[in-house]
C-alpha cells in the first residue's frame, strides 16, 4: 500500500537523519527568542545610533527620527560625560578583578571540615543570594554621612551631642562627616566596594565546587615531595581550579560590564555624572525622564557593544581552544 | 415584579452597551495623579461635569505620576484618550511638534479664557496656538520657621541685603539659615531659577530656556555671583547631596535649619515632619535687583486633547468646563493648590492665601527650570547646579559646558 510506503520510507528518513535532525529541533525555540530578543535588537539599534529620535511617532504612526549619519558619534567623542563613564567602566572593571582573589582565599579558608561549616558558607553566599538592589540600599545607608555606620562611627569620633536654639537635640562637629557617595572623588570606589561583596561571594562559591574536585592523591604525593603552604597553592592546586578560575573571570568581566542597578540605586549616576557609567549614561539619555534621545543613547549602546564584543569573542575562542585540546 | 423586570431589562441593555463597546458619546479621561487628595478632587469635578452632560458617558483612566510619563509616549500615537493630562512649557513641545497634540484656541476663545487666564498663556502657547488648559499651579517662595524668627527677632526680608543680615543673625545663634536635598537635582533648579529671575528677570529666564541667551553670558554669571554670595553668608545644610527634598526637611523639623526654597506641596511634608501651621510661615523670595517686575515660578497642570482622540467635540466641552471659573474654585479647594482661573476664589489656607497674592500680581510667571528648557539640557544644567553647589570654584568650567550642550540641544 502506497500510505505506509511512504510512512515507512519517511520513518527510515527520520531514523537516518536523527542526529543532524533532532539537535536542530531542540534549538530552533531558543534560537527564536535568541534572534527576536537579541541578534535584532542589537542590529536595530545599531541602526539607530544613525539618527536622531525622541521616541515618539506621529499622529499616523509614522517615527519622527532624522538621519544625521555620524553626528552622534561625533558627539560621544566631545561628551566629557561620556568619557567619565568610560573611565568609570574602566575602573569598575579592573578594581572588579578583586572579586577573583578574595573569592579564592575565601574558598581557601572555607574548605575545611569543621562542625557546622555549611551555616558559615551559607552565610558567605547569602550577599550572592539577595538582589542587586538591596545590596545598594544598604550600603546607601551604610555610607550615609548622617545616619548611616559610617556617620554613626564619625559622630562618636569628631562631633559632639549639643541643643540648638530651640532646644532639640543636635550634633556640633569639629570636621564634617565624609559623604563618599556624594563626593565625585569617592563615589564610585563606594559603589564599586559595594558591588564587589555579592561578586566575591559568587566567585567563592565557583570555586568550592571546584576544591571539591581537586585530586586528593596528587595533593598527597605533592606533600610527600615537602610541597606546603603558597607552592602547594601555585603548583598543585591553582592548575587544578583553571577552569574554575576561568569561569570566575568570565563572570566577573561581565558583571563589571553590565553594572548598572547598584548605580541606579545608589548614586543614579551622580553626584553631576561622576558615576556614570555607560550602560548608565545609555539608560539616562535615551529612557530616562530628561532623557528622549534615543540615536544618541543608542550610539552609546553601540560602543559599550563593541567592547563586550571584544572579550566576549575572547572568551568564546578560548573555550573553543580549551574544547579542541581536549578532544 | 414590573419594577425588577425594568432593573433587568435595564441591565441587559446596560451589558448590551458595553458589548458594543465605545459609543460617540464616550469621553475618555487619563489622568496622572493617584494621591488621594488630587484623585479624589478629580473624581468629583467628573461628577460635576456628568451632572451638566448627561449624554456624555465619561471613561476615566488614573495613573501614577511616574508611570503616566511613560505611558503617555505609547497612547498618545497607539490608543490615545480624548483628555490627558500632561505639563505646559517645554513639556510639551515634543508632543507639539509631532503633531499629537490639538490646538484649542477655540476653546479659549469662546469659553473667555483669553482674559481670564490671561497670565499663563503665554506658557500654553507654542507656534503660536494654544495647546490645552491649565486646572492648578502652587506658588514657590521661601518657607521658613516662624518659631526660630521670632526668636532671633527677624522679620521677613523683602530686600537681598536684608536676607543677607538674617542669614547673620541666624549663622551667629547656631543655626543653618537654609536647607535643600540636591540629590534629585530639581531643587537646585528652584535656587537657581529664583535667583535668576531677581537678578535678570522673566525674560532672560525665557531666553536662557529657550536657548537664545548663553550660559556664559555675564548676566548668568551675576546669577552665579549672588548665588555664591548665598552660599558664603547664608549657607546651605551640610551633606545636601545625599539627601531628597524629604531628607532635607529633617533639619528643618528639628531646628537645625530655618529656611526652606520650595514649592507649596513642602507644606504637607513639613506638617508630616510634625511641625503646625504656626510654627511655619512663608515668604516671597527677596528682590535683588531693585524695580525689576516680579516673576514668579508657578508650574501649573494642564489637560490636552490628542491629535488621535476619537470625540474631540465632547473633549473641547470638557476643556471649556474644566477653565470655568467655579470649577477650578472647588478642586483647587480640595487638592490644595491655586486655581489658574483669575476669576475662580481660593481657600482660606494661609500659605494658598499668600500664594494667591504672589503668584496673581506677578510680572510674568515660569513653569520651573526643568519645564521651560528641553528635556536634556534641563539634565544637564542641573547636574551643573549641584556641581556648582558643591564645588563653586569650578564655575567657569560648568558654564562652557553647558554652552556646549546648548548647542548640541537647541537647532
Amino acid at each position: 500500500m502506497p500510505a505506509t510506503e511512504f510512512q515507512a520510507s519517511q520513518i527510515s528518513w527520520m531514523s537516518r537523519n536523527k542526529l543532524v535532525v533532532m539537535p536542530w529541533a531542540f534549538l530552533i525555540p531558543a534560537l527564536i527568542f535568541f534572534a527576536i530578543y537579541v541578534v535584532i535588537p542589537i542590529f536595530q539599534s545599531i541602526t539607530l545610533s544613525f539618527y536622531e529620535w525622541n521616541g515618539l511617532y506621529d499622529g499616523d504612526g509614522n517615527s519622527t527620527a532624522i538621519w544625521v549619519g555620524f553626528e552622534n558619534y561625533k558627539r560621544l567623542w566631545s561628551d566629557p560625560k561620556f568619557w567619565v563613564s568610560l573611565k568609570n567602566n574602566v575602573l569598575w572593571l579592573s578594581l572588579f578583578m578583586l572579586a577573583v582573589p578574595l573569592g579564592l582565599f575565601i574558598a581557601l579558608f572555607l574548605n575545611q571540615t569543621v562542625p557546622g561549616m555549611r551555616f558559615y558558607k551559607s552565610m558567605f553566599f547569602f550577599p550572592f543570594v539577595i538582589s542587586q538592589v538591596v545590596v545598594g540600599l544598604t550600603f546607601g545607608w551604610f555610607y550615609n554621612p548622617d545616619f548611616g555606620v559610617v556617620g554613626g562611627l564619625w559622630k562618636l569620633a569628631f562631633c559632639e551631642e549639643t541643643v540648638n536654639i530651640l532646644g532639640n537635640v543636635t550634633f556640633k562637629c569639629s570636621r564634617t562627616p565624609p559623604d563618599i557617595l556624594s563626593s565625585s572623588q569617592y563615589a564610585t570606589y563606594g559603589i564599586i566596594a559595594a558591588g564587589l561583596w555579592p561578586q566575591v561571594a559568587y566567585c567563592m562559591i565557583l570555586y568550592l565546587t571546584g576544591l571539591n574536585n581537586v585530586a586528593v592523591e596528587q595533593i598527597e604525593a605533592g606533600r610527600l615531595d615537602g610541597a606546603k603552604g603558597w607552592k602547594m597553592l601555585w603548583y598543585l592546586v591553582l592548575p587544578q581550579l583553571r577552569p574554575a578560575t576561568f569561569i570566575a573571570l568570565v563572570v566577573t568581566v561581565i558583571g563589571a560590564l553590565r553594572s548598572f542597578d547598584m548605580i541606579a540605586v545608589m548614586t543614579q549616576g551622580g553626584p553631576y555624572g561622576s558615576t556614570n557609567v555607560l550602560s548608565y549614561y545609555m539608560f539616562e539619555t535615551a529612557i530616562s525622564e530628561y532623557g528622549e534621545r534615543y540615536g544618541y543613547g543608542s550610539s552609546i549602546a553601540t560602543v559599550l557593544f563593541i567592547i563586550m564584543l571584544f572579550f566576549i569573542s575572547y572568551f568564546l575562542w578560548r573555550m573553543y581552544k580549551d574544547e579542541k585540546s581536549v578532544s | 415584579m414590573i419594577h425588577n423586570t425594568k432593573t433587568l431589562l435595564a441591565g441587559v441593555a446596560a451589558a448590551a452597551f458595553m458589548v458594543t463597546g465605545a459609543l460617540a458619546d464616550d469621553l475618555r479621561i487619563n489622568f496622572d495623579d493617584l494621591n488621594p487628595g488630587p484623585k479624589k478632587a478629580f473624581e468629583d469635578m467628573v461628577e460635576m461635569f456628568k451632572a451638566e452632560n448627561p449624554e456624555i458617558n465619561v471613561i476615566v483612566n488614573i495613573n501614577d505620576r511616574e508611570a503616566h510619563k511613560t505611558a503617555i509616549r505609547n497612547f498618545l500615537t497607539a490608543d490615545a484618550p480624548d483628555i490627558t493630562s500632561w505639563y505646559p512649557g517645554n513639556r510639551m513641545g515634543p508632543f507639539v511638534d509631532a503633531g499629537l497634540f490639538e490646538a484649542v484656541d477655540d476653546v479659549w476663545a469662546d469659553a473667555g479664557f483669553d482674559e481670564e487666564m490671561a497670565a499663563i498663556k503665554p506658557t500654553m502657547t507654542r507656534d503660536g496656538k494654544i495647546w490645552g488648559v491649565p486646572y492648578s499651579y502652587y506658588q514657590w517662595g521661601i518657607y521658613y520657621r516662624k518659631d526660630i524668627f521670632d526668636l532671633l527677632k527677624i522679620a521677613e526680608p523683602k530686600t537681598w541685603a536684608e536676607l543677607m543680615a538674617s542669614c547673620k543673625v541666624m549663622n551667629d545663634n547656631g543655626v543653618k539659615p537654609f536647607t535643600i536635598g540636591t540629590k534629585y537635582l530639581w531643587t537646585a533648579a528652584g535656587v537657581f531659577d529664583y535667583i535668576n529671575l531677581r537678578t535678570n528677570g522673566y525674560d532672560v529666564h525665557n531666553n536662557l530656556t529657550a536657548g537664545k541667551i548663553k550660559y556664559t553670558d555675564d548676566r548668568i554669571k551675576q546669577t552665579f555671583v549672588n548665588w555664591k554670595q548665598m552660599m558664603d553668608e547664608c549657607g546651605f545644610v551640610d551633606n545636601h547631596a545625599s539627601m531628597s527634598w524629604q531628607d532635607a526637611l529633617a533639619p528643618f523639623a528639628n531646628g537645625d535649619a530655618a529656611m526652606y526654597v520650595m514649592g507649596n506641596f513642602a507644606v504637607g511634608g513639613m506638617k508630616d515632619a510634625g511641625l503646625t501651621e504656626e510654627q511655619i510661615d512663608y515668604f516671597q523670595f527677596p528682590e535683588i535687583t531693585a524695580g525689576l517686575p516680579r516673576a514668579e515660578e508657578a508650574p501649573a497642570d494642564a489637560f490636552f486633547i490628542p491629535s488621535n482622540a476619537k470625540n474631540k467635540e465632547d473633549a473641547k466641552k470638557f476643556l471649556a468646563f474644566v477653565g470655568r471659573a467655579d470649577v477650578q474654585t472647588k478642586m483647587n479647594a480640595q487638592i490644595g493648590q491655586l486655581p489658574v482661573n483669575s476669576k475662580a476664589e481660593v481657600s482660606d489656607n494661609k500659605f494658598i492665601q499668600e500664594g494667591f497674592a504672589t503668584v496673581s500680581t506677578a510680572a510674568g510667571i515660569a513653569q520651573f527650570y526643568d519645564r521651560d528648557a528641553p528635556a536634556a539640557m534641563a539634565k544637564a544644567g542641573m547636574e551643573g547646579f549641584q556641581r556648582f553647589m558643591l564645588d563653586p570654584s569650578s564655575l567657569d568650567e560648568i558654564l562652557t559646558e553647558l554652552d556646549r550642550i546648548q548647542g548640541e540641544v537647541y537647532k
